[in-house]
């Protein structure tokens, strides 16, 4: 039979043990309804905030969004002097992170600060002209620093989700502080997860809008924590796992994974189309019908006047092409296009394959503006965008079987290599 | 004028530049996968491999330098919106 799980709740401003001499001294935020513009969260959120005490130092560990910064100093306080803080390690340096930590500086300017190479920058831009005052320490995987008779190890671990993000491993007990990897918006006093009430759902959504688009980093990340031994996981947001942590690693595996394994060994190429009068369709399927006749292509055609855009997200995540076709109405993509481009947000599409085309009346700048998009989607788009005036004809129906035949070449990496001169861009 | 061949493997293509050119003022316009964020030398967004021809670029600024190493680029790796060409061929592809 299960022991009882204990369910203390800290009292208001208390800090709260993880190990002895390791604390939470973070903040709740239980009104929160919408991070950051673009996450909503049911339940609030929590800025998880951790000081570790050795015989020869502490080290605080991340702070809080600034409007909490009171309730950190408070707990804070109650566990450490400000004079024995020596090491301030920064997992990341967003905002609801780092609200306290100039504050905490002027009650604590011995501390070396410890952060990511690429932290350096965002630090300096944190301080201003305080950031003179102190001293900072870059430190990669393998650094480690010093409590005197525990000592903590940092992992580089980029992406998940700044430049500068990393983990840092109290090597001692097992417990490892990874900021946002592995956090969650939910806000519950009872911190632990084994505590706490169903947090379930807030995990899963908060990586698919905070960790997916950096899945391939998130896999690195993993590759550095898989070895290691594990007895907790503190996050920066959402409940401390100290009850099963292992399987939230393996589960974070299993979410970086693919989702739609391909069954064949060729490139994928979606092409999606909107047609208003039949003429961007009839282009949709000329270029498909060029693209294909590549034996090592796989074409799919997708007509996006179904509405619905979220469906294709994982499609997408997996293919190596993507193709836009879209009429050009009132002078822009129409909205459908857009809502599928904007969806992508969520996804990495550096380094695919992308390309547009379509029918236009008038003016035409629907398709520049697609690949406008695609690029700034750190797509690359090796082949001109195709532009047809009203319905196509015959000869401009092989002109569309052609943009095909050199998408997939640019696909298989087979294009034939050519050479212009500047003035001709 | 002198001028240089830049080609961007990642999209097939080879351009003819004059001397002095910037990278990414290429790139952009021909659909390479080299992309940008501030345009400054300061966000690291455009880092690029050289895959041959390091020599035909101008050497990194102090800023470039520092940004480089801040952002552990290899050593075949330049910033697209910082290093010019100066002549000869030069290869690049995104990082």
């Amino acid at each position: 039979m299960p022991s009882a799980i204990t369910l203390a709740r800290p009292g208001p401003g208390s800090p709260v043990e993880l190990a002895p001499g390791v604390h939470w001294t973070g903040a709740l935020d239980p009104g929160l309804r919408v991070f950051d513009v673009i996450l909503r969260t049911a339940n609030g959120t929590t800025y998880n905030a951790y000081t570790v005490r050795g015989s020869a130092g502490v080290a605080v560990i991340d702070t809080v969004k600034a409007e909490f910064a009171g309730a950190f100093f408070e707990r804070l306080e109650q566990v450490a002097r400000y004079e024995e803080i020596t090491a301030l390690v920064l997992n990341h340096l967003e905002p609801d992170h780092t609200g306290a930590v100039a504050e905490l500086l002027r009650r604590a300017p011995q501390a070396r600060i410890h952060v990511a190479p690429r932290g350096l920058d965002m630090l300096r831009a944190l301080l201003k002209d305080e950031f003179a005052d102190y001293e900072v320490v870059r430190v990669r995987t393998g650094d480690t620093v010093s409590l005197g008779d525990r000592s903590l190890r940092f992992l580089t671990t980029p992406y998940v989700h700044w430049p500068e993000t990393q983990c840092t491993y109290l090597e001692e007990e097992g417990l490892l502080f990874t900021c946002d990897l592995m956090g969650c918006h939910f806000c519950d006093e009872r911190l632990f997860n084994d505590a706490v009430g169903d947090f379930r759902f807030s995990f899963e959504y908060y990586f698919d809008h905070i960790m997916r688009p950096f899945r391939r980093h998130v896999s690195d990340a993993l590759d550095l924590i898989e070895p290691l031994e594990i007895a907790m996981i503190a996050p920066a947001h959402g409940p401390v796992l100290r009850s099963h942590p292992r399987e939230y690693i393996t589960h974070y595996r299993r979410l970086v994974t693919k989702r739609l394994a391909s069954e064949v060994a060729q490139k994928t190429l979606l092409i999606f189309y909107v047609s208003a009068y039949g003429a961007t369709s009839q282009m949709a399927a000329a270029v498909a019908e060029g693209a294909a006749e590549n034996a090592d292509v796989r074409v799919s055609l997708f007509d996006l006047a179904v509405g619905e855009v979220a469906p294709f997200v994982d499609l997408v995540e997996e293919a190596d092409g993507i193709v836009l076709g879209t009429p050009t109405i009132n002078g822009d993509a129409v909205k459908t296009v857009w809502d599928l481009l904007a969806s992508f947000v969520d996804i990495e599409t550096k380094g695919k394959l992308g390309g547009a085309f379509g029918s236009y009346g008038w003016t035409g700048e629907a398709v520049a503006m697609v690949e406008s998009r695609l690029q700034g989607l750190k797509m690359r788009v090796p082949v001109k965008g195709l532009r047809i005036k009203l319905h196509p004809t015959e000869p401009e129906l092989e002109d569309c079987r052609g943009f095909g035949r050199q998408l997939s070449a640019h696909l298989t990496g087979t294009a034939e290599p050519r050479e212009i001169d500047f003035a001709s861009l | 004028m002198a001028t240089a061949k830049l080609t961007f493997s990642d999209v097939a293509l080879t351009v003819n530049v004059p001397s002095g050119t910037r990278i990414i003022e290429i790139s952009e316009k021909v659909g390479a996968g080299i992309t940008y964020g501030c345009r400054e030398g300061e966000c690291g967004t455009c880092l690029t491999r050289i895959e041959s021809g390091a020599e035909n670029l101008t050497e990194p600024s102090v800023l470039e330098q520092r940004v480089l190493k801040e952002n552990m680029a290899a050593r075949d790796e330049r910033l697209a919106c910082q290093c010019q060409v100066l002549g000869g061929e030069i290869k690049v592809r995104p990082a």
